[in-house]
């Protein structure tokens, strides 16, 4: 990000005032626009509550083979249900797996899946909009009525009948998720590039001779990164939601692999031997998108410089 | 008016033909589509496959059983279901009373809890209401319905024993037990929408509030309560009514889930058990039907807007 070795070597030159006086100060001309956007992203309290949970997410579903001895699919049939207890903090399932070494795991594939359709949608998202709002005409109008008609069908229908019929598997998931995802981010894209087309800096850019592909990759799609990284924050949120839908309903990532969805797949017929079945799965995916949810509102804030206020 | 209301409607022409054409492809055109499904009945003889496929219109190309289904839907026919034998558009007729038991509440409710959440929160800004309100959004928003439905169930069927689980019929008929069957599959459609509009109600009040004539109206010396009410509510409420028509079809898709977890025999129920069973038919139908839903209701809110804000021009 340009500026931002600049904004490094101010650091330390004044010092900085302590968090809760950071309202009422003007910030420093010279500060770097990622600095910038840090600080406002810092000082948005949920956000910061958002990525910490987040990072614990992260650590706990990366080093699980380290801190649970249990396996995440192997059965043992001597200890069916088993209640909460310190060898087993959250109990165990139905095929006697341990619960919490399972929604760690679990998390893994939540995650995944959360943030690999979203990259998915969101590059196709970006060059169609890209595309549709810099060329206009004809493209753009055949891509938007493309976009009007896969937004006439509830995604959800779709993916549910696509499931059911092909042979399931975690990249089949991440792919259609990615697949029907981006219809909304082409449509930001496209809306902002359609009006930044017109401003003197592409003209500018355009006198000097820069090709299409660099206007669009230097000039417009930089200009619209806010917007691009908010909506892809948001998606992962809803794809996350999405990949619990899919496979609570059975017709998402497959048995073998744990998800957050599907342990709770059949769940229900354990309400009163084991609650904590039902109720620790859908409590992690509650708390994973609320995370992501306030980072993506702390992201919005401080990435649109129409609501500075640091 | 009435030129653009039927300019609308023939501009949704060829979007319903594309539709259709998707949900063509999407289950006539798939691997393991209906074709692939008769084909696995090993009972089957070849011969009696062919008459089988014959009789359905299988045999036909692609473009020739298209042209043929959409004709019929034109004609209101859907075709036969695969497992229960009877027109597809008599099992979706007979589903909607159904449905509707479940989303007219929800909406309702869904209606009301968001302009008081809404509303409130935006007028007391950072007030503690204001905070609890938010709060309580973020998380509707972050809840998986269906986890939502379930902790209803586990809370207040299983433990507390206040409410039956599942099963509309049962009970003894009467208007409590109704209502008591009601409670939780409503709650549960109504969560997710709740949220996301009374954030979008504040959103757009504080907007509202922030306009030279409401200030305007202020310094004429208006009551709080005028200045809200007259002219600030007026104005941020007119986009909500058309974000609840966009969004009224979307309480159909929530259906699946909360039908199928509160074993309610609605139009989300027959979707899933038809995907279960593989019923192209059904499938082909419903899918069609709720596209509809969605391409009427955005043309409805696109007029309700028209007409209840005076600075759209329509042409």
């Amino acid at each position: 990000m340009p500026g931002s070795t600049r904004a490094s070597s101010i650091a330390d030159a004044p010092r900085l005032p302590a968090l809760e006086d950071t309202a009422r100060i003007q910030p420093a001309p010279s500060v770097g626009y990622a600095r910038l956007i840090w600080r406002q992203f810092i000082a948005h309290r949920p956000a910061v509550i958002g990525a910490i949970i987040l990072t614990t997410f992260v650590l706990l579903a990366v080093f699980v083979p380290l801190l649970s001895p249990y396996s995440p699919s192997e059965p043992d049939l001597f200890n069916q249900l088993a209640p909460p207890s310190l060898q087993h903090p959250l109990g165990t399932d139905p095929l006697g797996r341990d619960v919490l070494t399972r929604l760690l795991y679990g998390a893994r594939i939540s995650l995944t899946v959360g943030v690999l359709s979203s990259l998915i949608a969101a590059a196709i998202g970006v060059i169609l909009g890209a595309v549709a709002g810099y060329y206009g005409g004809w493209v753009d109008n055949a891509l938007m009525r493309l976009v009007d008609l896969l937004l006439a069908f509830p995604a959800i229908f779709l993916l549910l009948i696509l499931f059911a019929t092909i042979q399931r598997s975690l990249t089949i998931v991440i792919l259609f998720l990615g697949l029907f995802g981006w219809l909304y981010l082409a449509r930001v894209v496209r809306g902002e590039i359609l009006s930044l087309r017109e401003r003197d800096f592409i003209f500018a850019a355009h006198a000097l001779g820069a090709s299409n592909w660099q206007l669009i990759t230097r000039h417009l799609v930089p200009n619209v990164m806010g917007a691009i990284i908010v909506t892809f924050t948001l998606d992962v949120a809803l794809n996350m939601l999405a990949e619990g839908t899919l496979s609570f309903l059975g017709f998402g990532v497959p048995d073998s692999t744990p998800s957050w969805g599907n342990m709770l797949n059949g769940a229900a017929s354990y309400y009163t031997r084991a609650p904590l079945l039902t109720i620790a799965p859908g409590l992690a995916i509650t708390l994973a998108v609320l995370a992501v949810n306030f980072i993506g509102d702390g992201l919005r804030d401080a990435l649109d410089p129409h609501v500075r206020h640091v | 008016m009435t030129t653009y209301f039927a300019r609308r409607i023939l501009g949704a022409i060829p979007l319903l033909i594309g539709i259709s054409l998707v949900s063509f492809i999407f289950l006539h055109a798939m691997p393991g589509g209906p074709d692939a499904l008769l084909a696995r009945n090993s009972r089957m003889t070849a011969e009696q496959l062919a008459n089988v496929r014959r009789s359905l219109g299988l045999d036909q190309p692609l473009p020739v059983q298209y042209a043929r289904w959409f004709g019929n839907i034109l004609r209101g026919d859907f075709g036969l279901s695969f497992t229960q034998f009877r027109p597809v558009s008599q099992i979706i007729g007979e589903r909607i009373p159904h449905t509707l038991r479940l989303v007219i509440p929800a909406i309702l409710l869904s209606i009301a809890l968001a302009l008081a959440g809404g509303i409130l929160s935006a007028v007391w800004r950072y007030s503690p209401a204001d905070h609890i309100i938010s709060g309580l959004s973020f998380l509707g928003l972050a809840m998986p319905v269906f986890w939502f439905g379930l902790m209803l169930q586990l809370l207040f069927s299983v433990q507390l024993g206040w409410l039956p689980s599942a099963d509309m019929t049962s009970g003894d008929g009467s208007l409590i037990a109704g209502v008591k069957h009601l409670i939780m599959p409503v709650l549960t459609l109504a969560i997710g929408t709740v949220a996301g509009w009374s954030r979008y109600i504040r959103a757009s009040t504080l907007e509202v509030a922030g306009q030279d004539f409401v200030r305007t109206a202020r310094a004429k010396g208006l009551s709080e309560r005028l200045v809200i009410a007259r002219h600030t509510l007026r104005n941020a409420l007119i986009p909500f009514v058309t974000v609840v028509a966009i969004d009224i079809p979307f309480f159909l898709t929530g259906a699946v889930v909360t039908e199928t977890i509160f074993s309610w025999p609605g139009l989300g129920r027959l979707f899933f058990d038809a995907l279960r069973s593989r019923d192209y038919p059904v499938l082909m139908g419903l899918l069609v039907y709720a596209a509809i839903l969605i391409v009427v209701f955005n043309i409805i809110a696109d007029l309700i807007y028209a007409w209840l804000d005076p600075r759209i021009k329509y042409r």
